[in-house]
């Protein structure tokens, strides 16, 4: 589906109470316009739930429900399940998450459903953060990041540890299909979704959302910000579908000193990194290019 | 169909299947692993048409439930102690939903120190999670309870999620004569599940469990309570229908036993009920007026029924295999409440945990201070610990 064939027709209206330029709600709206009306959703507890779905008022119009937060893909896999019973296995079962919910107190929940395949679609949206919450560091959160629970103090400021690589993990489950997603490339986000739907099984797609909030940035820069991610390498457009991999975009890796200008840009346009010495965006660059290498690599023995 | 030998473990396993549950979610724990275990040959064989999912936690064994059935199909899991209390956070989330869910309980004591033994402390956490509970003291009982436990939580009236409880190895691991049920009886009794009120359905899409607001909160915690309140009605006709299809009375929210002239009478849960009934026995042989009251319901609280009983006698004992420290048993506690005002002694009596047997001579102990209770009209001690070493009952 072309961008410019996408329905008009909402299934996550208009009327919520996300934040300004928030990436999460420009990735459920696309999201479920793809999906359309035959999906029933579950959903934990994340800035989702709230400015989604607050009593009485309701931006999705497919069934809903929130059982608790570490659970979505048992909670998914129930739901799938009893469609299956009820013959109504046409029916696509979506499990949506943010990356606390789903890469730190979610994963158990996860990694299970994914080993017996259940036939769900989970995506993670990741801000980076439990946003919900007010910006605490998650397994998901970069090196150096500020949030609430990394402040910036005289001795210590920032996440000492490095982002959980959770499409690696998900991809070693050996399931039909993994993808990584960014709302600054709606029709490699498109196809994805796309594919994603129209496939059987676990497919699991991890959504780089910006948050305007948490990130401190301008509330009209999401898109760019998300954009200059991929371009950097901070975050790599790829999938993983039945075991052969596919970088979808490749970042601007050289020369390397244009790459730490344009890493340095993409760091400095956003509040949670305003902290960070030359010598931490350094780091940060050692690693991105390390992960580049890697996904590189891992594309190629695996086409 | 002829009675056959089975365990307790195989009566939840055989009633779940022939209430035709088609949903579980299963996962292994002592002394519980058998339930799943004979659900998962029941699938395999071809015997029970059900979606089977072995998940990795308890924790994601009743979010698998909860989920299903509020997709719209018959939901059944089963657990014991720590695994109870892994799920412990999604219980409360099957009441607030209004989903019939079904679980088996396998009673053991919870950790530390570790112990695979029965002991009510497993469950009395859950007293407050709007699940109704009913307790167990043989194996058909069991059986029979899954049916009925399926029948009252799909009720309109009620929507509540249940739980059956059974003592373990008591129950769980021993053989009784059981008579199991033919598909087409239990087809009679429990029909085609309904969703009592909403599913999760892209023809007409419904939300659950979002985010609330204080405004209205309350009113649908008023609604659980309602329905709780309401429950006894149903669970008295459901066990009359079940009595009058089966002929097994299993007396509904509690089986009194000798309680009409008796001058003590002792409430107890779960098997202990067994023992105790047969030294209520032995006692009226010799003319000593004692009676028993077998607490089946634990949630919702047969307060009423309690309360009739303490305003005739002259003391009751209330039998607990659980401790909430510092206080006493919960089951006493709860009488306590029920008989608030009242003038009648009440004795707490505390023993069996971790597994401990409760002997016949632990049920004579109960019933002479009981009666020596009545004769003097004090209360020696108000919460005895029976066959503890070092200390004195």
């Amino acid at each position: 589906m072309k961008l410019k064939e996408m329905t008009d027709e909402e299934r996550f209206t208009g009327g919520h109470t996300a934040c300004a330029g928030c990436g999460g709600a420009i990735a459920v709206r696309n999201l479920m316009k793809v999906l359309g009306r035959n999906t029933v959703v579950q959903n934990p507890a994340c800035c989702l739930l709230v400015f989604g779905a607050t009593y009485p008022l309701m931006a999705w119009k497919v069934p809903y429900q929130d059982v608790a937060f570490e659970n979505t893909a048992a909670c998914a896999t129930g739901m799938k399940r009893a469609l299956k019973k009820l013959g109504r296995d046409d029916t696509v079962v979506l499990g949506i998450g943010g990356d606390g919910g789903t890469a730190d107190i979610g994963i158990q929940a996860l990694s299970a459903s994914a080993e017996r395949n259940e036939d769900i679609l989970y995506i993670m949206y990741d801000n980076e953060a439990y946003m919900n919450t007010g910006i605490q560091r998650s397994g998901s959160t970069p090196f150096g990041a500020w949030t609430t629970t990394t402040p910036v103090g005289s001795v210590k400021a920032g996440k000492a540890n490095f982002k959980k690589d959770m499409p690696q993990i998900m991809m070693a489950h050996g399931v039909p299909y993994v993808a990584t997603l960014s709302v600054a490339h709606i029709q490699d986000f498109i196809n994805k979704v796309e594919k994603a739907k129209n496939m059987k099984g676990f497919r699991y797609l991890q959504i780089f959302a910006p948050c305007p909030t948490g990130w401190r940035h301008d509330t009209a820069k999401t898109v760019e910000i998300a954009k200059r991610a991929v371009d950097t390498g901070m975050w790599t457009l790829y999938e993983c579908e039945n075991g052969k991999v596919k970088i979808n975009r490749k970042p601007k890796t050289d020369p390397p000193e244009e790459h730490l200008k344009l890493l340095t840009e993409y760091l400095r346009a956003q509040g949670r990194f305003r902290h960070l010495k030359d010598e931490d965006i350094k780091v940060i660059q050692d690693w991105v290019l390390r992960k580049w290498q890697d996904d590189e690599k891992l594309a190629q023995c695996r086409q | 169909m002829p009675k056959k030998v089975v365990t307790g473990n195989y009566a939840a396993a055989y009633g779940a299947m022939r209430s035709r549950a088609a949903f579980v979610a299963a996962y292994p724990i002592t002394p519980q692993t058998f339930i799943v275990e004979h659900l998962s040959e029941f699938v395999n064989n071809g015997e029970l048409d059900c979606e089977y999912v072995e998940v990795e936690s308890e924790h994601s064994a009743l979010s698998a439930c909860v989920s299903a059935s509020a997709t719209g199909v018959r939901s059944f899991t089963a657990t014991s102690s720590q695994g109870l209390a892994l799920m412990h956070e999604i219980l409360p989330t099957a009441t607030g939903m209004r989903l019939p869910v079904v679980m088996a309980v396998v009673n053991r004591a919870i950790a530390a120190p570790i112990n695979i033994w029965v002991e009510h402390n497993d469950i009395m956490p859950e007293r407050d999670s709007g699940w109704i509970q009913v307790f167990c003291d043989n194996n058909q009982e069991v059986h029979d309870m899954v049916l009925q436990a399926f029948r009252i939580a799909e009720d309109k009236r009620v929507a509540l999620p249940v739980i059956v409880n059974l003592d373990a190895f008591i129950l769980s691991h021993t053989v009784e004569p059981v008579d199991l049920m033919d598909p087409d009886d239990a087809d009679k009794f429990l029909p085609s599940f309904r969703p009592p009120h909403y599913s999760l359905d892209p023809e007409n899409p419904v939300g659950m469990g979002v985010f609330t607001p204080p405004e209205y909160v309350q009113e649908s915690r008023w609604q659980v309570d309602r329905a709780m309140l309401e429950a006894p009605k149903v669970i008295g006709e459901v066990n009359a229908a079940f009595a009058k299809q089966f002929g097994r009375d299993h007396g509904g929210m509690v089986e009194e036993y000798m309680t009409d002239d008796a001058d003590v009478v002792l409430v107890a849960m779960g098997t202990a009920s067994s023992t105790a009934h047969e030294v209520v026995d032995e006692y009226r042989a010799k003319g000593k007026k004692v009676g028993l009251v077998k607490l089946r319901f634990w949630r919702p609280y047969p307060r009423d029924q309690l309360r009739k009983i303490a305003e005739r006698v002259k003391a009751v004992g209330v039998y607990d295999r659980a401790i909430s420290y510092g206080v006493g048993g919960p089951s006493f506690i709860e009488f306590r409440s029920a008989a608030y005002g009242l003038q009648v002694p009440t004795v707490d009596f505390i023993t069996g945990l971790g597994g401990r047997d409760v002997s016949s001579d632990d049920v004579r102990l109960m019933f002479d201070r009981l009666l020596e209770t009545a004769r003097t009209g004090t209360v020696k001690r108000e919460v005895v610990w029976i066959n503890t070493r070092g200390v004195e009952p």
